[in-house]
């Protein structure tokens, strides 16, 4: 069911997304389906030769996951604009849990819509993304 | 320190055909279960002609073109030392299988920050598909770290 504006409030909650541990297939997978087969993500030689402990996930991925948060409450069409900033890197281990909270009613481009603020955080609860999100209600 | 000159270069045009199974794929590699993003049907019913591609999908395009890495490879980022800042779409209309979507991009800025010891690529996009609509439009900041 889509959200209806006038029952929307400041500060509801969306469901949550909690995902298993990152691993190396869900990597793998990402790179062939995303297109993004930058190496440092799925070939353990070339992460240690740059420097880092082991591959870590594409930001896009996590990206994506926040995208499911916002699709599982209100239909893609309804969706105006999607903004991510990638503060930390999600490294093979963690249990990412994306969650979203509507944060302002407003009127855009004569539509209803509401601002959704986004994250996406590990079982520690390090914050990997922050993100924003406006959506339209009827 | 990259060459500020490229600032106002345009990428060569990427075009990705939106295909059903590399959609289902994608669904796939992201756990999504939720049927109108696998099943045509499903889309039809949710007001789709055919399979939408989902919000972060459309960043395929240059990354399937190479005219993504061609252009860290231009500007002379090393892999190790790039990283993804910010990513941000503005949507129009729904991209579907059967659409073919055609992305256009300029690199808008280039800037350090802490000393030179980071640098910023921003690199602004418009995707159209096969009737020249407006499908979306894309931002990507760029991080090289010194």
């Amino acid at each position: 069911m889509t959200p209806i504006f006038d029952t929307v409030q400041v500060g509801d909650e969306l469901p949550a997304l909690h995902l298993s541990p990152v691993d190396r297939t869900t990597l793998a997978l990402f790179a062939g389906a995303s297109g993004d087969h930058n190496p440092i993500h799925i070939d353990l030689d070339v992460a240690r030769r740059a420097g880092m402990p082991d591959v870590f996930a594409q930001g896009m991925l996590g990206m994506a996951w926040l995208g499911r948060v916002i699709t599982a409450w209100a239909p893609q069409s309804a969706l105006r604009r999607f903004d991510a900033r990638f503060q930390g890197i999600t490294q093979l281990g963690n249990a990412m849990r994306c969650s979203g909270r509507v944060v302002e009613k407003l009127d855009h481009d004569g539509e209803h819509c509401v601002r959704i603020e986004l994250q996406s955080a590990n079982q520690f609860g390090q914050i990997k993304i922050v993100g924003e999100a406006l959506v339209a209600l009827p | 320190m990259i060459d500020r000159k490229w600032i106002g270069h345009e990428l060569p045009a990427s075009v990705l055909p939106i295909e059903r199974s590399r959609l289902q794929f994608f669904a796939k590699a992201i756990g999504e279960t939720d049927p109108v993003y696998t099943d045509a049907a499903a889309a039809r019913d949710a007001g789709y002609p055919d399979i939408p591609a989902p919000p972060t999908f459309l960043f395929a395009a240059e990354l399937d073109s190479g005219a993504a890495f061609a252009l860290i490879d231009a500007l002379q980022i090393p892999i190790a030392k790039l990283l993804h800042g910010e990513q941000s779409f503005s949507y129009h209309r729904p991209a579907c299988v059967g659409d073919t979507v055609t992305v256009r991009s300029t690199v808008s800025d280039i800037y350090a920050k802490k000393n030179g010891a980071l640098e910023f690529v921003v690199k602004t996009s418009r995707a159209t598909n096969q009737h020249d609509a407006l499908v979306a439009e894309l931002r990507s900041v760029l991080v090289c770290r010194h």
